[in-house]
């Protein structure tokens, strides 16, 4: 055997080998015992209990679905590493989606058109899904996943901190019908001076997820981007006025903690934080007195905005059509209604004080019908726009001289329009 | 004693039998592609495939949600060639590898020699600028994240001193001057146990020699230390610009290659690209390029290794 007959033979036992993998890889047929795995973000024991009692419920009535997994996935990376999971092969059959994901999701025809499969379910009520918690999940007139949760943004507030700044607590300046940004900020900037704690925190924000700002300059009128996707909003005048205020809040008042800066509400730190209520789970044991409450009004006015997750059906998936199938079973109403517990439901007979109430015990009704009730019915979306990822990159790069005491904030936001004006024409 | 090589069609000339198939020199050679074969097919399958496969999808456009892998030749390379990101990326990844080049091989060099004298504690002192190196990456780079924040540790310890620090990560010359020395201390001591290994190599007759002849100990390190070691000065320089532009986890976790795009380097650049922004055709032509900075410094350096690498024969 020559060196040269030995490669051949290698080359040949190779590329059978791979000819095995390859053939290995192609796609199960759809027959068979069924297993269907989900992506989430949440790792939340008492969310992955609820899931899973109500997947054992389908599967008893569906004898070929042998197994629902739920897969967490770190929510930092939640959308890289579900792409990843697509490019590779290995996708979910049914994913959680995040609503700055919806546009690309939603379009690129990834997903399952579910209002075939939700009409033929029983007792589903298609017609009670509230038509502003699913607008950023259809196309076409199609819905392609479910608005599995619609959360407003509140405040919540750490009232001891606030009394020992010598502040009145938010729930007093609503009464009296002062509660609005000048009032936030200034309390939020006795808290820092007087206790030395932090102010008011933006959750989830360290001067990087800067889409989480839309909490506050929507009480300015502004917006990241026009309607349609097209014009840019930062260098608006009402995005400037909003900036100027927040930057004067944080490098001159010192009513929010600076960038670097870190401060965990929900171990006491701060006296307040812009965020949603499926943070309250965070509270349980808090050591300290709290109250959640609605944003504060803006110079535009009394406003509500809200972050959205859908749950949608991959066409990519081995098992799509037993997927979507398990999707109707999991938000029909009943387990909608277990799931209110943690997430606000886009059904319309479900967004009661009374029943909210009954699956969160850490709420009173009050604030579950100012802050989620009366936020869904007239809040807007976090914004969200295709390319997301790209476009929120852009910005965030672009907004980074805005967090220097110094700034030119017209110069700067200016600069942000510039970064991203081409992205949003594409 | 038997000829090993001895030719089987001689044997069975002289005996008149047929030859022998499986005769020494084929069962060698058999057991020889055996011993290669696990290493070959690993090879293969996950460095001649891969590459051959990022070579492949730099010529598409691959939308993984729409689910379409469309030809496009050439397209993303003019694309590389257009990107107005990439002056930047390339000079944010040239001031990394160099910053950690220096700092890690002239570190390295000074703790082997302080460290290569027979003292008391020199061991508890190796250990302990080796131990970084067997730490996880990602859990060394989050506790930094902290210790960098503006109320961070270094900070405080700052702070203690009547030093007001700067706020490491959110400034344009401090992160990057961040993430090089997090780099360097977490790695700096591989380098330094390879340079003591090689200098405990060099022969103490040598200095001897130089003592007598009343050479300072600059200059025998010059003269001597440093053409001695420089095989080894040689391979951890490779290892060391091959690592520094594979960097991708500490900017990942503490800058996100900010503020702005200052520590936006090739690798983060490529994952954004590629997983980030779901560009997966040029973000394999960015691996591409990746790929051929690599080849060519390495050669490069293999290249000059005749004018400065010194051999004893």
């Amino acid at each position: 055997m020559t060196l040269h007959r030995g490669m051949r033979l290698a080359a040949v036992a190779l590329a059978g080998l791979i000819g095995l993998a390859a053939c290995g890889s192609e796609k199960a047929a759809d027959s068979g015992p069924v297993s269907l795995r989900v992506t989430v973000w949440t790792a939340n024991e008492a969310h992955l209990k609820l899931f899973n009692s109500i997947a054992d419920e389908y599967k008893k009535t569906h004898s070929n679905v042998t197994e629902i997994k739920f897969d967490p996935i770190p929510f930092e990376s939640y959308t890289t590493t579900l792409t990843t999971q697509i490019a590779g092969g290995n996708g979910p059959d049914l994913a959680w989606l995040l609503e700055n994901s919806a546009p690309d999701f939603v379009s690129s025809g990834a997903l399952v058109p579910l209002d075939d499969t939700l009409a033929k379910a029983d007792g589903y009520n298609v017609a009670d899904l509230s038509p502003s918690a699913t607008k950023l999940w259809q196309t076409g007139g199609k819905l392609y996943a479910y608005p599995f949760s619609t959360s407003p943004f509140g405040i919540f507030v750490n009232t001891d901190l606030l009394k020992a700044a010598g502040q009145k607590t938010p729930a007093e300046l609503i009464a009296a019908g002062q509660w609005d940004w000048t009032g936030a900020y200034a309390a939020a900037a006795a808290v820092k001076a007087k206790t030395g704690k932090a102010g008011l925190v933006v959750r989830d924000f360290d001067y990087k997820g800067w889409d989480n700002l839309a909490s506050i300059w929507t009480g300015w009128g502004a917006q990241a981007w026009s309607a349609d996707g097209k014009t840019c909003g930062f260098a608006a005048p009402e995005m400037v006025d909003a900036m100027t205020t927040l930057h004067k809040a944080i490098f001159t008042d010192k009513a929010l903690p600076g960038p670097g800066t870190a401060a965990d509400f929900f171990t006491g730190e701060a006296g307040m934080t812009i965020t949603q209520i499926s943070r309250a789970s965070l509270l349980k044991d808090a050591k300290f007195g709290w109250d959640l409450v609605p944003l504060p009004a803006g110079p535009k006015g009394k406003y509500a905005v809200i972050g959205q997750a859908g749950i949608g059906a991959l066409k990519k998936g081995k098992h799509a059509a037993e997927a979507a199938d398990f999707l109707a079973f999991f938000t029909r109403p009943d387990n909608s209604a277990k799931l209110a517990a943690y997430f606000p439901p886009p059904r319309q007979s479900q967004l009661t004080a009374e029943t909210l109430a009954k699956t969160n015990p850490l709420l009173k009704p009050e604030q579950l019908q100012t802050v989620v009730i009366d936020g869904i019915a007239t809040g807007v979306v976090k914004p969200s726009h295709s390319g997301q990822a790209e476009i929120s990159q852009a910005v965030r790069a672009a907004l980074d001289p805005l967090w220097k005491a110094d700034a030119d904030v017209k110069g700067v936001l200016d600069g942000v329009c510039s970064a991203i004006n081409p992205l949003l024409a594409k | 004693m038997t000829d090993r090589t001895q030719s089987p069609v001689g044997a069975s000339a002289s005996t008149g039998t047929a030859p022998r198939y499986w005769t020494t020199r084929r069962r060698d050679q058999l057991a020889a592609y055996l011993f290669i074969t696990p290493q070959l097919i690993g090879t293969i399958v996950f460095v001649l495939i891969p590459l051959g496969l990022v070579g492949w999808y730099s010529l598409h456009e691959w939308n993984v949600l729409a689910d379409t892998f469309d030809f496009v030749g050439g397209e993303n390379y003019q694309a590389l060639l257009d990107d107005p990101k990439l002056p930047g990326v390339l000079a944010a990844t040239g001031i990394f590898s160099v910053g950690l080049v220096i700092l890690n091989l002239g570190l390295a060099l000074l703790l082997a020699v302080l460290l290569n004298q027979k003292l008391r504690g020199t061991i508890v002192f190796r250990t302990i600028f080796f131990s970084p190196v067997v730490v996880s990456l990602v859990a060394w780079t989050i506790v930094w994240n902290f210790l960098l924040q503006d109320n961070g540790g270094i900070n405080g310890l700052l702070d203690a001193i009547g030093i007001a620090g700067p706020n490491w990560l959110r400034g344009e010359g401090t992160a990057m001057a961040a993430v090089v020395v997090v780099q360097v201390i977490k790695n700096v001591g591989l380098n330094m146990v390879l340079f003591l290994a090689a200098l405990q190599g060099v022969p103490a007759d040598l200095y001897e020699a130089a003592k007598m002849d009343g050479a300072s100990r600059w200059r025998q390190f010059r003269a001597i230390t440093v053409p001695m070691i420089s095989p080894t000065i040689l391979l951890t320089s490779i290892i060391t610009v091959v690592g520094a532009l594979q960097v991708f986890a500490q900017i990942a976790v503490l800058t996100q290659g900010g503020p702005g795009t200052s520590t936006t380097v090739l690798v983060y650049y490529l994952y954004q690209q590629a997983f980030q922004f779901h560009h997966f055709g040029y973000g394999a032509t960015l691996s591409v390029l990746l790929f051929g900075i690599v080849l060519l410094l390495t050669v490069v350096q293999w290249q000059m290794r005749r004018k400065w690498v010194f051999h004893e024969s």
